[in-house]
């Protein structure tokens, strides 16, 4: 009769847990919403139906639920990207640039390696190796983040940046040069279609979402449980929370960091093949603005949970989804939905804003400012 | 003469945690300019009635009076407003601010909109010579002694123009030299009509400076009493409900082979300053050798250099014959060794893991824990509930974060998972007891001794004169870096042990 209490008094505490956890971002999404309809009142638009066609559009028929699908895959794979680092106790900064490499390598390989090897690949070993080596260069070229913060100290915000700058100008130099498009119409910086062999097929008919998509959510599942369930996830998460203690326990700091940072990579590098392999077909410049600095959106808002991140990917992808529908019913501008996307952002990342309107009592550990002695 | 008038009175106050009734139904007051000892077991609820007091918590039950008046503390703003000043086990300072900046934080004082240092450091100075307190208001918080650190604490709850301040557990990281100093300090306040409530585990320190003594159970109030009319023994049994054994049983040893050899050591710390210089000593298997000394003399440098969290400028390691110089603490674990780290919250715990992982931390990733690469959280589950009973760490359960634990109850889950572990053949305990009730360090001590008759070597570090001479069979004294002397245990004296950590020059007798 103990475990019988016990399991009914863990599972309470797991649903109290759960709504401890996404109290602030629901009402942050509340508050913006609300906010949004002010702001569309207040410029001569008719809040309500702009909500209902941002429904509508995102939800309202197969094909819109199809495409909101499609929008939220690479927001799934770079918010993973920037959530595990956050485990991790790093600020992954540079998922946009992981992604354009994992991209520019996924290309490649479709593109390029029959060509190479001269003669055509089968699907089962063509796509998954464009995937793979997509999502290894965007781990690697993450790792090297990881790589000077070990070793040199230099601070990942920072680093990540620079390699954003730097992946991007590559792009822009290989896409205009080398890898170009040469088909005589074609006048922007793209690569070639890849080959029929290294494309992920459509799960439906007639709609644009993709087996990418499924794999998007196993990976956030596979995600959860690395971090929650195996001997590396121990460390990734020790190594975030305390540093000093994860040295304490025999845990090779340096290797996690570059480990977690690689592994961010990785899943940032995804984002980027997936969306090559999957709805593309070729790597197109300017293809992803934005992807990976609304990763660190979605990972805020999804409290670092995978599940969390599925959610709030789906968010982020309907609204960017339903904008136009929005804009068609009431000739706003769509620039509104990204208003009231940073609206959101703001109430979440200013959580103390949320808990003023709402009164509600900060919750959990004080901030340890010296140390003195603990109880 | 009439008994001062009473500034502060909580009556029926209760506080529920989830699992703990942490505040039961207590009724407590303080008079003026007097100081009121508060005594407990680890996890009686003396925090969470101060707590409660100064509004970081807020009782479910029972009202606060201060000077007669019942008042509503929501916040700490409340608290402060009515005159009361808080000094937490965790000092609340900024680091790289000064004193004085840490000192106006939250009631900053400006002069045109822009802050007004000199008129707050001028205050401050003021309140430093009138209580002989001896903190420059200029100086940069971080680098201070833990001593001074605190006195800063006191400075802002003076400035502030507290009438009433609570100290808890402040002495737990002085040396005796600040203790003292402590003590003067807050007789002097006393003398000006500030009344103090001061939480300490140290019996001998109650009955020196308390005027009276509330001894707390299990969230409950069992007794108050005067020093003059109570004693040590008393007071122990008071607050365990039980006899204590003050001192150590332990038998002669007959210490074995060598186990621990240091050679030469020489340490840096962060400063890359050489804090540990040429040292060198053995510890063998079945003996404790005590590291006698004023904290601060190279004895956390030492200990780091031994356990793998800090390398060696020079010198030699070697545990159980291997040579462990400078090697990771993977390593320096899997040859044998347990560590009890000095500071449990930067390196024995992750405050935010449960306790049951908390158990685990070392070695998480070895069978049972670990079953290729996946955590079993069944193993982790009943080794934790293993552990919690033998050691009689107050949790509502395994899977409750450790930070939520009291002070002295974190305390146990490090000396738990660490003398516990299979393999041990070396003990490095830094401070063991810190924080810990009596009947907890008879426990510990009781564990550490027999560990010792296993054939285990121990090295034990303390501040606490009085455990190095009850647990040690050899004691070594450590001074600006140095051993300065190593002695048999039972021949030598406290007053002995004294000069050397004072730096004379004496022969041993
Ligand atoms: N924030 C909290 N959440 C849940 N439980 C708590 C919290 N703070 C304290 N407790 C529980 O309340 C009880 C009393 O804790 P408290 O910190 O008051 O003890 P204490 O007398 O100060 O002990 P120590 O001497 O070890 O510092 C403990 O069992 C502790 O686990
Ligand atoms: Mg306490």
């Amino acid at each position: 009769m103990q475990t019988e209490k016990q399991s009914i008094s863990l599972t309470k505490k797991i649903l109290q847990a759960i709504s401890d956890a996404s109290l602030i971002p629901f009402l942050a999404i509340l508050t913006a919403v609300v906010l949004g309809g002010i702001i569309i009142y207040f410029v001569g638009g008719n809040p309500l139906l702009a909500y209902r066609g941002l429904l509508e559009g995102a939800f309202g028929s197969t094909k819109a639920l199809s495409e909101t699908a499609v929008w939220a895959t690479p927001y799934i794979f770079a918010g993973l990207a920037v959530a595990l680092a956050f485990k991790g106790g790093l600020f992954n900064i540079g998922a946009e640039g992981q992604l354009a490499v994992g991209a520019v390598f996924s290309a490649l390989i479709g593109y390029a390696l029959p060509e190479w090897l001269g003669f055509d690949l089968p699907t089962i070993i063509h796509l998954p190796l464009a995937i793979l080596v997509g999502m290894l260069m965007g781990g690697l070229w993450a790792g090297i983040v990881g790589w000077l913060k070990a070793y040199t100290g230099g601070h990942e915000v920072i680093n990540t940046i620079m390699m954003n700058y730097i992946a991007l100008n590559t792009t822009s130099f290989l896409l205009n040069g080398i890898m170009k498009d040469r088909s005589p119409t074609n006048v922007i910086a793209r690569t070639p279609l890849i080959a029929e062999s290294a494309r992920m097929p459509a799960i439906f008919d007639g709609l644009r979402v993709h087996w990418g998509f499924i794999l998007a959510l196993l990976v956030a599942f596979f995600i959860w449980w690395l971090l929650n369930k195996t001997t590396l996830g121990f460390e990734i998460r020790t190594v975030g929370l305390n540093p000093d203690a994860a040295q304490y326990a025999g845990i090779n700091v340096k290797r996690t960091i570059i480990l977690t940072m690689a592994l961010s990579g990785m899943l940032a590098g995804l984002a980027g093949s997936i969306e090559v392999t999957g709805l593309n077909y070729r790597h197109e410049l300017g293809f992803s603005i934005g992807y990976g600095y609304d990763a660190i959106a979605i990972a805020l808002l999804g409290k670092s949970h995978p599940l969390g991140i599925v959610l709030a990917a789906f968010l982020f992808a309907a609204m960017r989804n339903g904008a136009s529908r929005m804009q068609f019913l009431t000739q706003l501008p769509v620039d509104l939905i990204s208003m009231i996307q940073a609206l959101i952002l703001l109430f979440v990342a200013a959580d103390a804003i949320i808990r003023y309107i709402y009164r509600i009592k900060a919750k959990g550990e004080r901030v340890v400012l010296t140390r003195g002695w603990g109880g | 003469m009439s008994e001062p008038k009473i500034v502060l009175e909580a009556k029926g106050v209760t506080k529920q945690f989830p699992g703990v009734l942490a505040n039961d139904n207590v009724d407590f007051d303080l008079r003026k300019g007097e100081i009121h000892a508060l005594l407990g077991e680890n996890g009686a609820g003396k925090s969470t009635l101060m707590n409660l007091i100064y509004g970081l918590h807020h009782p479910d039950k029972g009202e606060i009076f201060v000077n007669g008046k019942h008042i509503a503390i929501h916040s700490p703003n409340d608290s402060i407003a009515a005159g009361i000043g808080m000094v937490h086990q965790h000092f609340m300072l900024i680091p790289v601010f000064t004193v004085a900046e840490n000192v106006m934080l939250g009631d900053e004082t400006t002069k045109r909109g822009s802050l007004d240092r000199v008129a707050v450091a001028a205050k401050i100075n003021k309140i430093s010579k009138q209580y002989g307190l001896d903190v420059d208001a200029n100086a940069l918080v971080g680098p201070l002694p833990v001593g001074i650190q605190q006195r800063v604490e006191i400075v802002k709850t003076l400035y502030r123009n507290a009438e009433i301040v609570i100290l808890d557990e402040p002495t737990a990281v002085l040396t005796p030299q600040e203790a003292e100093d402590l003590f003067r300090i807050m007789r002097d306040l006393t003398a000006r009509g500030v009344s103090i409530i001061f939480i300490t585990h140290k019996l001998k320190e109650v009955l020196a400076v308390a005027d009276r003594i509330t001894v707390m159970r299990a969230g409950r109030v069992i007794n108050t009493v005067k020093p003059s009319e109570t004693d040590s023994a008393q007071l122990a049994n008071m607050m365990v409900g039980r006899q204590v054994i003050l001192t150590v049983n332990k038998k002669d040893h007959e210490a074995a082979e060598e186990i621990l050899k240091v050679e030469g050591l020489s340490v840096r710390d962060q400063r890359d300053l050489e804090t540990v210089h040429n040292v060198s000593f053995t510890v063998r298997g079945g003996e404790v050798l005590g590291i006698a000394g004023v904290q601060g003399n190279g004895q956390t440098e030492l200990s780091e250099a031994l356990t793998g969290l800090r390398s060696p400028t020079s010198g030699k390691v070697t545990i159980g014959g291997k040579d462990l110089t400078g090697k990771p603490p993977r390593i320096i674990t899997e040859a044998g060794l347990a560590h009890i780290p000095e500071d449990r919250q930067r390196h024995g715990l992750v405050l935010s893991y449960t306790v049951a992982d908390n158990m685990a931390l070392c070695d998480y990733y070895q069978i049972p824990f670990s079953v290729r690469g996946v955590i079993q959280p069944k193993a982790l589950d009943e080794n934790s509930r293993k552990l919690i009973s033998a050691y009689d760490v107050r949790t509502p359960s395994p899977f409750v974060n450790a930070g939520k634990l009291s002070g002295g109850n974190q305390q146990k889950v490090i000396v738990a998972r660490e003398l516990s572990r299979g393999n041990v053949k070396l003990v490095v305990a830094n401070q063991p007891t810190r924080g810990l009730d009596v009947g907890s360090i008879e426990y510990i001590h009781s564990e550490i001794i027999k560990m010792r008759d296993r054939g285990v070597a121990v090295l034990l570090i303390s501040a606490e004169l009085d455990e190095i001479m009850a647990l040690s069979d050899r004691i070594a004294v450590m001074y600006r870096g140095q051993i300065v002397a190593i002695v048999d245990s039972k021949k030598t004296t406290r007053e002995q042990l004294g000069l050397w950590m004072a730096g004379a020059h004496v022969e041993p007798a």
